[in-house]
């Protein structure tokens, strides 16, 4: 018997390849000189972080299918790469000082974050979904050791078993899922299964329904929609500050990717189903997420429900579909990558040894011991509760206008009185910052270079972006089409 | 007298269903663990079932990758539940409850 091997192009998955040899050197580099380069793992992971950029950058315009349909190029998954990189690189310079004041400066750190890097890079390129779930569960195990990564702690160990077991249990969902979508298409490609259907829309297997539904179940807990939303405040609240920052901007861009990529591409001819439960899940994540923040008191805490609710805006785009409405989640996805890492990288910088500083109590009087500081995490807030001239507006605004053209005015409507009411618990902090008196002294900042320069990147992607937002939204609306 | 395949899948319906009320209803992390197994060998079974049916091997590739990434999960969650055994000397997840709403 002859064995035929598939033609395949490293190209398209240069940029996968390159992070995960850094991700295995730097951990032997750990393990062999750590005396010499204990301090420099991190340089070494960001530059590597950056120079994979520029090869993302190069893919621009290439549409390939390579690896027999597994894998995908297209301007889609490159422009969800660049925010996976812009992710991982900012939150390495948060990580820096963190890991080492909290005693935890191990080179796997760096290694986890490269390699769950690598498993959102396959989420995004992912046509099949043999790559999808291997790529999901690549970035999910990495997060559930970074999740418990401080591991004397028992607030770490306790938000890393609740994601591990929660993620493991949807796991379970999400393969059963696949498994009918298999059964009844005979494949597992993105592409075919959308043939199979189309070709055989007559009488249709209820096998797909549940198959879809399934993934919903599994997709939704990765993007942290209501109701699978209870691991969220869990994990956010427990887990290391960087850690949070990463897993609420790089993993839940990802778990958008898929969302979009899976059921715009795979099941089209569903759309009427699966949009009515995307509209109600769009509209209770939104709500759930802005009415249980309002009374949070930990801002990590908060943070995670604004998170919630920020998913239920991108949920909108899902459902309005289209060009208009990738391009608008394209953007939003951006959008939160700056502003909500750049209010962690605050959250990081107020924190000192062992204690975090994470009630929004705390935060009182910044406005007049650290002025600067209280001023940007005053943009951030501000961007976060979409108030113009900042990106988060232009997001806000860009999936709503997409919303009202495609007709769906209910759920426009919807979502700005929870924009509206999202203004509320953003203020409070701002509030707290300048107009109460500090209840005790505030400890010397932990400020290190390196997250000078992430708080600055962040303010000024938030600002800039957010007045001249045009060759952003030029370039999603190139992104918008799936090839 | 050969098996209907039909049988498999209720089989692995059956074994997903006792996986997934296992989690729910036990307490002890180490068996929710292994509940989560059987659930993902419950879809082993549907995956082998439906690659049978449809005379193709796509679903028994799935299958290997199944595997090793229960593998690896297992070796990741059991880390962890050491880790939390560590500081707290329980793992019933009743008492890992410092973080609530």
């Amino acid at each position: 018997m002859e064995i035929v091997i598939p033609p395949f192009d490293l190209k398209s998955i240069s940029p996968i390849m390159s992070i995960s040899i850094a991700a295995i050197f730097i951990l032997l580099i750990d393990v062999f000189f750590r005396r010499t380069f204990k301090d420099r793992l991190g340089y070494i992971s960001f530059l590597v972080v950056i120079a994979t950029g520029f090869v993302v950058y190069t893919q621009i315009g290439q549409n390939v299918y390579s690896f027999s349909n597994m894998f995908v190029v297209d301007n889609y998954s490159v422009f969800f790469n660049l925010i996976f990189l812009l992710s991982t690189a900012l939150v390495i310079l948060m990580s820096d000082n963190y890991i080492k004041q909290e005693g935890v400066n191990y080179g796997e750190y760096y290694t986890l974050i490269l390699f769950a890097t690598v498993g959102m890079m396959l989420m995004a390129g992912g046509a099949d979904l043999l790559t999808i779930f291997l790529g999901i569960e690549m970035m999910s195990i990495s997060l559930y050791v970074l999740a418990g990564f401080t591991r004397d702690k028992l607030r770490s160990n306790e938000a890393s078993l609740k994601y591990f077991l929660l993620g493991a249990f949807v796991t379970g969902f999400m393969l059963y899922g696949i498994a009918m979508l298999y059964g009844a298409t005979g494949t597992t490609n993105l592409k075919e299964i959308a043939t199979f259907i189309t070709e055989n829309s007559g009488q249709l297997n209820p096998m797909i329904v549940v198959g879809a539904s399934l993934l919903i179940i599994g997709f939704g807990f990765k993007i942290a929609c209501v109701p699978f939303h209870k691991w969220s405040p869990d994990v956010y609240e427990g887990s290391p500050t960087p850690v949070t920052a990463f897993m609420s901007t790089g993993p839940k861009a990802a778990g958008f990717a898929v969302f979009l990529r899976v059921f715009l591409v795979a099941l089209p001819d569903l759309e009427p189903k699966w949009s009515i439960i995307l509209w109600v899940l769009a509209v209770i994540t939104m709500t759930v997420g802005n009415l249980v923040a309002i009374s949070q008191t930990n801002i990590k805490r908060m943070l995670a429900y604004s998170s919630i609710a920020h998913a239920g805006y991108a949920l909108v785009a899902i459902i309005v579909g289209g060009e208009f409405g990738i391009a608008s989640l394209l953007f939003y996805m951006l959008a939160y990558t700056f502003m909500n890492l750049g209010a962690f990288a605050i959250i990081i910088v107020l924190g000192k040894k062992g204690e975090e500083n994470a009630n929004i109590e705390d935060f009182s009087g910044l406005g007049y011991k650290h002025p600067l500081l209280a001023i940007a995490m005053c943009i951030f807030m501000f961007s976060l509760a979409g108030i113009p001239p900042l990106i988060g507006f232009i997001g806000k605004f860009y999936i709503f206008s997409a919303a009202i053209k495609s007709g769906f005015i209910v759920l426009a409507v919807i979502g700005m009185i929870n924009s509206v009411i999202s203004v509320y618990y953003y203020l409070r902090v701002t509030v707290v910052i300048y107009m109460k008196k500090p209840i005790r002294e505030f400890s010397p900042l932990s400020l290190s270079p390196l997250i000078i320069v992430a708080i600055i990147f962040t303010i000024c992607g938030t600002v800039y972006f957010g007045i001249f937002p045009s060759k952003i939204i030029a370039f999603a609306q190139q992104s918008a089409v799936l090839y | 007298m050969e098996v209907p395949l039909t049988w498999y899948l209720v089989l692995s319906g059956i074994l997903f269903s006792i996986g997934a009320v296992g989690v729910l209803i036990n307490r002890n992390a180490l068996v929710i663990f292994m509940c989560i197994e059987l659930m993902l060998n419950a879809v082993n079974l549907a995956f082998v079932t439906f690659s049978r049916q449809q005379n193709s091997m796509d679903g028994q590739i799935f299958v290997f990758f199944i595997m090793t990434v229960a593998a690896a999960e297992a070796v990741v969650g059991l880390a962890i539940i050491i880790a939390l055994f560590r500081n707290k000397a329980t793992i019933n997840v009743d008492d890992i409850n410092i973080m609530k709403w």
